[in-house]
Formats: C-alpha cells, sequence, structure tokens
C-alpha cells in the first residue's frame, strides 16, 4: 500500500497499490469501515491482478472532493501537530502502561 | 495530482544531512502460485502500532511489535514522530487494518490471516539498519508461520 508515489517509485517494491490520501490513512480515513474495507479488498485483489514485476495499481478514490488544499499541506513545515513536551510524553506512556497492567 | 514526498522531506528536514533515498535498480518478484482466497496472508504495519502493554516505539527505533489477530482497537495504541497520528489513534485501521483484514478472512476474500500481525515505526533514518536487521527477522517469522504473501501498510 503507499500514498507517496515517487518513493514507491524509488524502492520498486514488487507489487504495490497507490491511493491519494493524506499520509497516516493508507489504507482509509477513521471510521469508515466500509470505505476501508473496499481499500483493502482492492490491495488483496491486487495480488492476483499484477502480473509484472514493479507494477503500480492506481485507485480511484478521493480523500474530499470539495477540497484537495491537503495536498500542499500534507508533509511541509507546520504541518505535523507540536510534540508534546518530554514529562507529557513520558507520563502519558505511563499512563497507558498501568491501564494495561490493571488488566 | 500525487503529492512529491521525496522533494517535500528534502525541505522538510533542510536542517539536516540530506537523506539518501533508497533506489533500487530491479524489483524481486515471487507470482502468486495460487489464489488469494487460498492464501495466508500477513499484515505488518510501519505505522507504530502497540498491543497493551507492549513497549512504545522510540525515534530510530527498529524493533517490531507482534500483534495478535485478535487484538480489539481498545488494545492498540500509536506512536510515531514522522505522521499525525490523531486519525490513526481514533481507528487503527487507517494504517493497520486489522478488523477489516479480519473480516475479509471471514468473508473467505484471503485464506487465513497470519497471527501475529506485525508493526513497527517507519520513521528509521538508516536504511541499512531496516534492510539487515528488522527486515530480516521479520522474514524470518513470515516463514516460520507459512505466510504465503504479506500486505505492507506505511503510514
Amino acid at each position: 500500500m503507499t500514498s507517496a508515489l515517487d518513493i514507491t517509485q524509488s524502492v520498486k517494491p514488487p507489487r504495490a497499490v497507490f491511493i491519494n490520501f493524506p499520509l497516516g490513512h493508507q489504507t482509509g480515513p477513521p471510521d469508515q469501515p466500509e470505505l476501508q474495507r473496499q481499500i483493502v479488498v482492492d490491495a488483496m485483489r491486487a495480488f492476483e491482478s499484477i502480473s509484472s514485476p514493479g507494477s503500480i495499481v492506481e485507485l480511484p478514490y478521493v480523500w474530499d472532493a470539495n477540497d484537495r488544499s491537503w495536498e500542499d499541506l500534507d508533509y511541509t513545515r507546520g504541518w505535523m501537530p507540536e510534540r508534546p513536551a518530554r514529562e507529557v510524553a513520558d507520563a502519558l506512556e505511563a499512563e497507558r502502561q498501568a491501564k494495561f497492567r490493571r488488566g | 495530482m500525487p503529492v512529491a514526498y521525496i522533494p517535500r522531506t528534502r525541505d522538510l528536514y533542510s536542517d539536516f544531512t540530506p537523506y539518501r533515498w533508497v533506489e533500487n535498480q530491479s524489483t524481486p518478484f515471487a507470482p502468486l502460485t495460487k489464489p488469494v482466497a487460498e492464501c495466508r496472508i500477513a499484515l505488518i504495519s510501519s505505522g507504530g502500532i502497540m498491543y497493551r502493554d507492549q513497549p512504545r516505539f522510540h525515534r530510530e527505533d527498529a524493533s517490531y511489535r507482534r500483534i495478535p489477530t485478535r487484538a480489539r482497537p481498545d488494545e492498540l495504541s500509536v506512536w510515531h514522530f514522522g505522521y499525525p497520528t490523531r486519525d490513526a489513534k481514533r481507528d487503527a485501521n487507517c494504517v493497520f487494518p486489522l478488523q477489516r483484514m479480519r473480516e475479509l478472512e471471514a468473508a473467505g476474500v484471503i485464506g487465513e490471516l497470519v497471527d501475529p500481525a506485525f508493526s513497527f515505526m517507519g520513521g528509521i533514518y538508516s536504511a541499512r539498519k531496516v534492510r539487515d536487521e528488522l527486515a530480516p527477522q521479520i522474514l524470518d517469522e513470515l516463514k516460520r508461520a507459512h505466510a504465503d504473501a504479506f500486505f505492507l501498510v506505511p503510514a
């Protein structure tokens, strides 16, 4: 699966399925199981349909037909949310560990 | 239009030594010997997924986590420094479609989903570490699990 066509063309994996979605959503937007499922089904079909090494199948899905501004912003400066301070991140991690240790 | 991520990476990380992209000259290829509906398929995500109290990933981390395929959504968490993880934290299926793969297994679209699934944190600067350390370990796991193919989802 890929959303970064140029990187995939450079790496040349045996088979690839390209979807033009923002990074972090290669198998779909959150809480949209039907669309996610269709994307994954398409990817599984590509195992059979791709017969020449390095082929990249392009999926037809559009992230937002009315707003393509994400294409200008994805992976540019200011696009990543601020990372929490180290102490905050450590506290969050301790909380996560504790939650699962409690069962 | 597909986004040109190689120039954007150069720009985003312009304060660092320019990243040397992996540029392979050829493509290995093993044709499937049977229909996908009869294949054992493994799910691998570089989105930084962790199961329950598995240790969190960190920068330059080339380790991987085994995720039981029976894992419930609330047993998964996400850590990655290189993409906004908000949506994946809400629904890991954005980059780790475990529930979807289980549905496809139940529906007979794939033969079997290999248990466990695997995840690592794909923001690893060293391509050598990935090629010589991380990939061989996962490959070994896949061979032992008799996987016919794997589905790699980046983030």
